[in-house]
Parts: C-alpha cells; structure tokens; sequence
C-alpha cells in the first residue's frame, strides 16, 4: 500500500478525533439557539470558568484569594485539601446551575421579546464579565488539569497498524476518551430531548414561545435548564480542551473552532454539531496533508474550515441538520 | 478674576512641578487576556525592580521613578493606545513586550524622539544603531536565538550537522517567521535539512504538525511559540514520545507556564534564555525586604524567581541602569527621554557591575555602540528539571553567529532605511 495511503488514513482519523472535540463545543450553542433562539457568544468562555471553576475545587483554592488578601492583608490561598475528580465534576456542576440561574435572572428574564441582536450583544457582555469574574475567582496563572483522562499514543492501535501496515498509527488516548464522552453525551441528550417531560418542553419552546407559555410551560424553568445543560456540555470540552493545554484564558477561544462547525451543521440540530465537526475535522486535517502543506506552506486548517463551511451554506443555508425556515405571508 | 486664575494656575504648575521632574516609566503590561499568564509575572518583576530602587535607594540619582501601569492585553491597537496617552509625559523609554506593538511603535518613536527598549523581541535589524536611532533590542535578538540553538545542537553533534534534520514548528505571525531567514542562512553553511511547520493563532490545535514530525523523524525541533501554542506544542511533543532533550524552544517559550500542563513527562525540553534562572541572587533578599515585606510588590509575591519575572526585572534593570549612564553623561538627575536614549547607547553591563547590583552572573557582559544597538548576542541554553520544578542554566553564556547574522541584520536595516529615507548616522 503507498504510504501517502497509509498517512492519509491516520490523517483521516486524527480528523474525526479533532472534529468531535470541535463538536464539543458545538454542542453547547445548539442547546442554546435551540431552545432560546440565542446565538451564546458566551460559550468559550462558560467552558474555560467551568474547567476554572474544576481545578479550583479539586485543588482546593480559595475564591478571590487576590482580592480578599489584598483586601484584608491575608494571605490565603488553599483550603489544605484535595477533592476527587468525580466528586469536583458534580460540585461544578452545581456551580454551573447557579450561574444558568443567575444569567437568566439577573440578564435574559429582562429581555425576553427583545430582537435576537439585542440578546447576542447581551452574551457578549456575559462572555467579558465571565472572563473577568473567572480571573478574580480563579487567578490568571496556568492551571495543570488531570481528572485521570490517559493521554499519548494509544498502543494497541499503534501495534495493530503496525502489524497490518508496517506503519503504527498515532491516535491519542485524550481523543479516544473524547470520543466517547462526546457519543454517551449526544445520545444522553437526544434521548432527553426526545422522551423526557422536560425535554419535550424544552422542544416545544424552542418551536414557539408563546405557544408554550400557553399550554403551561415554565420559560423561565426552560431556559435556566438549557443553561444548565450548556454549562455542562462547556465542563466536558473545558476538560477535554484544558488537559490538552492547560486551564488558561485562551481556552475560551475554543469557540472559534466552533463556529464553521455550526455553520455546516445547522445552529438547532445537536447530530449537526456532531456531523459537521466530524467533516470540518476530516476536512481540514486532509486539507492540510494533501494540499495545504506541500505546496501552501502550512497552517490551512483554520482558513478551510471557513472556507468548507462556506461552501456548505451557499447550497444549504440552513446548515446540513438545520431547519429550514418557511415565512408564509 | 483673570488675577486669581493665574494665581491658581501657577501654583497648579508649582504643584505639577516635583512630578514632573520624575523619572517616568510606563510599564505596558498585560495582565489580561489569553496571554496574561506570562505578561504577569513580567510585569511583577518589571515594577518589583523600580519600587525597590525607590524603597531602598530613593530612586535613581535622587530621582524618584514614578512607575505608569499601562495595559494592552497584548492586543496591537491598546498598546499603540498607551503609548499615545502617556507619551506626552516625559516616558523616558518603552517596553512594549509585544513585537506587534513595537512594530507600530518603530516609526512613532523615531519621529517623537523616545527611546524603545525590545529585549528578546521585535524587530531584529534594529541592532543597527546607523539606521535605528531610537531602538534597542540589547542584549539578543531572535536572529541571535536561532543561531543559539544551532550552535548548541552543532556542539551535541561535534560539530557536524550535515546529516541532521531540523525542523522548525512556529506561530504563524510575524514574530514567529523571524527566524525563517537565519535558520535557512545556517542550513546552507552547516548542510542540515530544515522543514517549516506553521501554527495558526492561538495554536490550540496542533496535531496535523505533530503528525508531520511524528512520519518524518526530525532530528531536532525549535518552537517560536507564545502563549497556548507552546503548552500545546509541548504536550504533543510529550504524546508522540519525541526526546524532549532535542526540543528546543526560543526564549518566549521557556517559562513554567509552558511545561506545567505536561507535567513530569516534559523533563528534558530545552529552552534559551538571555539571562539567568532561579532565586539565588542577593537581589532577591533585597527585594523580599523592602519590596514584598512591606506589602509593595507589584502582584501577589508568588511568582519571584520565576523566568519570566526573572526576564521583567532584568528589563527594569537594564533601564535603570540607562538612566544612570544618561545622568552621568548629562550631569543632571532629572534626565528626558532624549537624554535616556545617550544613556542606552552608551550602556555598558559588566560582570563588576552586576554584582554590584545583587546579580552576579545575572546576564551576559555586553556593550552598547553607535552602530551596535543589540549587544554582543550572546545567550544560554536552560533545561526543565521536572523533579525540581525549574529551569536549569545548562550551558554557558556563548555568542551567535555573528558571520551569518551580520550581513543579514544590515541588509534587512539598509533596505529599511532605502524605503523610509534614513540617512545612516555613526558615520
């Protein structure tokens, strides 16, 4: 077999482990649009305070230590102890609760009916509070994250390759356990939006709100609830993002590699998050071996991305999965 | 009416006049944004340094400093923004720590007549002082960087590369395309095969280039990275099983922050540096003293001795070391930025003098001239120590290349001065 063949087959799968990590935080904006028809420029950021907010439990590091040292001439850091990874995830979890609660409360509750502009510009100022909340809670320095995930070259796939290619391929161990993740989440959410009672309502206002404040349902409950499921959606890529790299403050940048994912995808559909992030990831990686490298001297993928998702909204504007929108006079 | 608005005018400028007779300094910092983790601890060793001349020795000459915090975020527009708002008083010299922003800053600088300070960074051809009056980038340049990490690898290999791949992972951005031109300079002279792999901002997704490295085998990688791009690079290093004593990264890509993701299994990865590591230095003690003990440092007192606070208070260092050559040149305290450019044209850093001042061994000896605005070029090699959690120094100070790099950095300056209608001084 030609080895160019061989290389671009692991290219090919290192594309669909990349694309589901770009999925990830995908995923976060579809639950979002879908339910409240906000495009959440927040979502990067919501990712890195979720992964902020995990070390500082796990570690045991005090909120605001900065400020309140500064303040009262202390000089506390740590609580003195260490709290498992799994028992860390949930107490995140409750925080990320709290904070869906306080951004429907405090933001989204006085505007609701506003124009989708209005409510976009309220997520950018969310996106710069968070950032600068999440510094003063957390501290800027890099954070090492290890919840157990492995990491490195997954040897079985490499030994196996070898043996049938005489060439081992290289498939990271993170992106594996990403993948996974990423497939219990997607069915997790299908099965929720589709079967649950909360879930049906969820759907119901993402069809129409008024219709559902019609029949009962809570918007106020829906949307804190969506939040909710954003924030964790956010927890699971800041901690697959942040073992990669480090909790850092560039982790909320992580949404730009979302964003020709859902313009491919479709901004309401979660198995277009998926899809798309598999072909943007595939796309570009392939994009980058073939043609970028040899002869465009490297560094493509960005571009392309846009470029593919480009390519993909001028025959489908409503994204792969999205819904099309019929305006009827 | 008119009578008791002059007198409160002239009693506003008596007011204004002690102020104004400080030694003024702004440190463009940034503490926020994707690179504030390496601009803070920067910043902390920059102000630490000028708060204990003022704690300890009551400034410089008797000259107070009168530190402007200043913060760009690393983003190009703000810091052009700072340098705006604070250049009409009496900045004696800017530090930009972004090549971005000394990009833009070059040509301001020239025609407002205030000296630029790029230490490490910015535009290498502005070591030469006949066409670059108002820029400095002692003691060493990234062209310098390169060939630091060559004659390293050269020295590894006994002297013969010939046979050797090298390959080249960089930010895509101007500041990490600067040392294309001397890598390839020094391919042609020492026969090693060098391979270019860009990375796009921010650099968080790397494996299509690890890939790369991982089928083709180099013999050696050199980063020019910042940021995330290098926490990344490092990992990937770690994850394909690449001998981290071969990865070797510039100096803006040798800090704490940029092992501390991959933990134990980044021991070995080499970085260079222009100046030392550690705490070891009576400096320090002085500075826990007067600076930290007293509640005045700059940050939280966490990050001292660290390289890149290390780094902020040798920039502090070597300008008031600046402002003291200028006083004594112009025989007065109270010296203008123009005066503080004589000052650092005329710099000297001896061994004598930094230990002296709590540092010896702190830097590499050098001189400033005329015509030589960056130094003599020498730099060290530093490895991590994963066990001890720190960088090591583990060569000694050696100079770069001068025979390639000269005829480059003047080409790369003439043309600058052809396009611009400099007319060359030192003459």
């Amino acid at each position: 077999m030609p080895e160019q063949f061989i290389w671009g087959m692991e290219v090919f799968l290192n594309g669909l482990m990349a694309g589901v990590l770009y999925a990830l935080v995908a995923l976060g904006f579809v639950l979002i649009f879908k339910a409240s028809g906000i495009f959440n420029f927040a979502q990067g950021v919501l990712a890195l305070f979720a992964a902020l907010t995990l070390v500082g439990i796990m570690e045991g590091r005090v909120p605001f230590a900065h400020l309140i040292n500064a303040t009262f001439g202390t000089e506390i850091h740590h609580f003195g102890w260490h709290v498992p990874a799994l028992l860390a995830i949930l107490l995140t979890m409750v925080v990320m609760v709290v904070l869906a609660w306080a951004v429907n409360q405090f933001i989204f509750r006085h505007l609701v009916g506003q124009e989708p502009i209005i409510l976009f510009m309220a997520t950018i100022g969310l996106a710069y509070f968070l950032e600068g909340f999440g510094d003063m809670m957390w501290g800027s320095d890099i954070k090492k994250l290890d919840v157990g995930l492995p990491q490195g070259v997954n040897s079985v796939i490499d030994e196996v390759t070898y043996n049938i290619f005489g060439y081992g391929f290289f498939i990271d161990n993170l992106d594996l356990w990403a993948t996974l993740v990423a497939a219990l989440l997607v069915v997790a959410l299908v099965i929720f939006a589709q079967f649950s009672k909360h879930g049906r309502a969820m759907r119901a206002v993402a069809d129409d709100h008024q219709a559902a404040l019609s029949v009962g349902i809570s918007l106020k409950f829906i949307w804190v609830m969506v939040w909710s499921l954003a924030g964790f959606v956010a927890l699971v890529a800041g901690i697959m993002w942040g073992t990669k790299s480090g909790v850092q403050f560039s982790l909320s940048l992580i949404a730009l590699k979302a964003l020709p994912v859902l313009m491919l995808g479709g901004f309401t559909s979660i198995p277009g998050a998926i899809v798309g992030g598999l072909i943007i990831g595939v796309g570009e990686k392939l994009f980058e071996f073939t043609i970028g490298a040899p002869y465009l001297g490297g560094a493509t993928e960005i571009w392309f991305a846009y470029v593919l998702a480009l390519v993909f909204l001028v025959f489908r504007p409503q994204g792969l999965f999205g819904e099309k929108i019929i305006e009827r006079v | 009416m008119k009578t008791k608005l002059m007198t409160a005018l002239v009693a506003a400028v008596m007011a204004a006049g002690p102020a104004m007779a400080d030694l003024k300094i702004v440190d463009t910092s940034y503490r926020t944004g994707p690179y504030g983790a390496n601009g803070i601890p920067f910043s902390d060793g920059y102000q630490d340094y000028f708060t204990l001349l003022n704690e300890r020795d009551g400034g410089i000459g008797g000259e107070m400093i009168n530190l402007v915090e200043c913060e760009t975020g690393y983003n190009t527009e703000k810091g052009v923004e700072c340098y705006e708002a604070t250049k009409g008083d009496g900045s004696l010299v800017y530090q930009p720590l972004s090549t971005g922003i000394t990009y833009q800053l070059i040509p301001k600088v020239s025609s407002d007549k205030i000296p630029l300070h790029t230490m490490g960074y910015g535009r290498t051809s502005a070591k030469n002082g006949k066409v670059f009056e108002w820029v400095f980038n002692y003691p060493a340049n990234y062209w310098d960087g390169a060939s630091h990490a060559i004659t390293h690898i050269l020295e590894q290999n006994g002297g013969d590369i010939s046979d050797k791949s090298i390959a080249l992972v960089y930010h895509n951005s101007a500041y990490g395309k600067e040392p294309i031109r001397t890598l390839e300079g020094l391919a042609e002279k020492h026969g090693y095969d060098l391979t270019l792999l860009p990375v796009d901002h921010p650099g968080q997704e790397q494996k299509s280039q690890w890939l790369q490295i991982r089928r083709e085998s180099p013999d050696y990688v050199i980063m020019w990275g910042w940021g995330v791009m290098n926490q990344v690079a490092i990992q990937e290093a770690v994850n394909i099983r690449f001998p981290m004593e071969n990865f070797i990264g510039i100096w803006w890509s040798g800090s704490e922050n940029d092992v501390k993701a991959a933990g134990d299994r980044a021991n070995g990865y080499k970085a260079l540096t222009f100046h030392n590591i550690g705490l070891n230095y009576p400096v320090y003690d002085d500075i826990q003293t007067h600076v930290v003990e007293t509640g005045k440092a700059a940050g939280a007192g966490d990050q001292i001795g660290s390289v890149l606070y290390n780094r902020g208070m040798y920039a502090a260092m070597l300008a008031a070391e600046a402002i003291k050559t200028a006083q004594e040149i112009h025989g007065t305290a109270a010296i203008t930025p123009e005066m503080m450019r004589d000052g650092m044209e005329n710099l000297e850093m001896t061994e004598e003098k930094m230990a002296g001042l709590g540092l010896p061994g702190f830097g590499p000896e050098f001189k400033v001239t005329c015509e030589n605005h960056g130094g003599n070029g020498f730099g060290a090699v530093s490895q991590w120590d994963a066990e001890a959690g720190e960088f090591k120094l583990i060569t000694e100070y050696f100079q770069s290349d001068e025979e390639i790099l000269g005829p480059l950095i003047e080409a790369d300056s003439e043309a600058y001065a052809a396009e611009n209608g400099i007319e060359m001084r030192c003459q």
